[in-house]
């Protein structure tokens, strides 16, 4: 198991595939030890929060034995080689993520053996108080089905993700404004009041155009963000723009 | 990290998918609807200041065979200029990279929602229509290869458009591997369904229409529309030989059966053909009928 302190920390670095080379979701299964370890801090990074929020409540699991379902999910995933045995014929990655997943957990209860936290140090260094702090106020998959809802939760971590990633990039650029048009418009709008370009731009201090442009500017670094970080968590083409498809699209009914 | 709402998420989804327009003579303002390859916007262009439907490359499509493939389906829409098929304004890149096209926006009913309340004289008139279109684009070398009741808009003032020709084959296209099937199942004809690429032909699309035209009838048909139905067993013909020809000759046969005639597709008893000759002339035959029976009376009253 790699040390992923750093790369599955909170708004820390990830191991970012380019897109013609190997994806995170190949490199699971690499000879290569260091890509291999690259590639499953990758798929941590992306799938820790959908599988705890899973775990809380399909399976009804308080804070602590979801943390050390999680924890053990992962850490059992990388010793048994389980990821690397995906086969993108059979479908997404993602569903196959969950399949193994439930597959653990039955297993787990079927021991009777409480769930309990690998021994020793942690192997993955994970900030729970976050992913439990998204959880108040909700207690079940909300009609949803249970694919349904770890795709919604996979879409959340990835845009979320994308999010943090668009703002260090835009800010190492010194494009502040671009952010901050983003930021007003798209993500956190005035419920009540929706921006519009003249007030945004009034509100930010510049002129129309320069944040209508700012704007755009934002959601296309933002769009290549996203894809690019999906496309290191799929195996290939086709699942790749299947995935684009159910993640970016309009969700199923 | 950024915690995002259920209302955030699907904000950024939109803002990630909606198309890049800034620059450009459109401003998408709705969705129409999804395909296999692209997604369809109801847009305003603002140059000629009339809505047009936008048909963009769906976000992940962004391999070059993607973008060929959406730019050949524009230039077969664009080559075929027929009352029946939608025409093609423009195409090009929006600044996203995304290939898409402008097309009329076509406001109405899918045949399938459409039939529902028609008729059966309007749904076969419109049936005929959609046979004329497909003949026309037969007649240019192209085979739709996905017709079926979803891909036909009937129009508010009646008019009917054969819809998504994305998957269409043109003659002069290189052959496909078999094994590639393509199309919607239900309306397929067996050599399509059963990738049998070299054996697609226009009777591949005879046999569609055949399905769509067994869908306009539906069930419970009374014994008058025995005949109609022929017409649509024998577009469906398993061998493409026993199929009519082209959608011309179909619709040819179901004009044949508006007109009160008898499809070729048809064998009549001589009781249906009696029942038909007395339903054709009806008033003559009165009018004999009614000459005999005086004939008679006056026979037996005034009989010499």
């Amino acid at each position: 198991m790699p040390s992923m302190r750093d790369e599955t920390g909170i708004g820390g670095s990830r191991g970012r595939f380019p897109t013609t080379s190997l994806s995170a979701i190949g490199a699971v299964g690499s000879r290569d030890p260091g890509e291999r370890d690259r590639g499953f801090a990758a798929v941590v990074q992306a799938y820790w929060k959908p599988v705890y929020k899973y775990v809380r409540l399909k399976w009804g699991l308080d804070n602590e034995g979801a943390k050390d379902a999680t924890q053990g999910f992962f850490a059992r995933a990388f010793e048994k080689g389980w990821l690397a045995s995906y086969e993108p014929a059979k479908g997404s990655f993602r569903t196959f993520l969950r399949v193994c997943l439930e597959g653990f957990l039955a297993n787990e209860r079927k021991a009777a053996a409480r769930l309990k936290r690998t021994p020793g140090e942690p192997l993955v260094s994970l900030n729970f108080e976050s992913a439990e702090a998204e959880l108040v106020g909700r207690c079940s998959l909300e009609g949803r089905s249970p694919d349904d809802f770890f795709r919604e939760e996979f879409a959340r971590a990835l845009f979320s993700s994308a999010v943090e990633e668009l703002h260090r990039e835009l800010s190492a650029r010194g494009s502040e404004l671009a952010y901050q048009a983003f930021e007003r418009y798209d993500l956190d709008p005035d419920p009540e009041n929706p921006p519009s370009y003249a007030s945004l731009a009034r509100a930010l201090g510049s002129t129309e155009s320069r944040v209508t442009n700012a704007l755009q500017t934002a959601r296309r670094e933002f769009r290549r963000i996203v894809l690019e970080n999906l496309r290191s968590l799929t195996r290939d083409d086709s699942e790749f723009r299947e995935e684009a498809r159910r993640l970016l699209g309009k969700p199923s009914p | 990290m950024t915690f995002l709402s259920d209302s955030a998420l699907e904000r950024l989804r939109l803002a990630a998918d909606t198309p890049e327009t800034a620059g450009t003579r459109y401003s998408i303002t709705r969705e129409i609807g999804r395909g296999g390859m692209g997604t369809v916007y109801e847009a305003h262009d603002s140059v000629l200041q009339r809505p047009v439907a936008l048909k963009v490359l769906t976000l992940g499509e962004g391999d070059p065979a993607a973008a060929d493939r959406m730019l050949k389906e524009a230039r077969t829409m664009a080559g075929l200029e027929h009352p029946g098929l939608v025409p093609v304004h423009d195409a090009g890149t929006l600044p996203d990279g995304r290939v898409y096209y402008a097309m009329k926006l076509v406001r109405g009913e899918p045949l399938s929602s459409w039939a529902a309340g028609q008729p059966m004289a309007e749904r076969l008139r419109a049936f005929q229509k959609v046979c004329e279109a497909a003949a026309f684009a037969h007649s240019c070398g192209v085979v739709h290869r996905d017709l079926k009741p979803g891909n036909v808009m009937i129009g508010s003032f009646g008019e009917v458009l054969v819809l998504d020709w994305g998957i269409s084959r043109r003659r002069e296209d290189p052959a496909e591997p078999d094994g590639v099937v393509v199309g919607t199942r239900t309306f397929m004809a067996p050599e399509q369904a059963a990738g049998r690429t070299d054996l697609v032909t226009e009777r591949t699309d005879v046999y569609s229409l055949g399905a769509i035209l067994d869908f306009l009838l539906g069930d419970g048909q009374p014994r008058a529309a025995k005949a109609i139905a022929s017409v649509a067993a024998r577009a469906m013909s398993a061998e493409p030989a026993d199929r009519y020809p082209g959608a011309g000759e179909l619709a040819a046969d179901v004009g044949r059966f508006l007109d009160g005639g008898v499809p070729a597709s048809y064998r009549e008893t001589l009781l249906e053909r009696a029942g038909r000759f007395a339903g054709r002339h009806r008033t003559a035959i009165w009018l004999v009928a009614a000459y005999l029976a005086v004939r008679v009376l006056l026979l037996l009253f005034f009989r010499p």
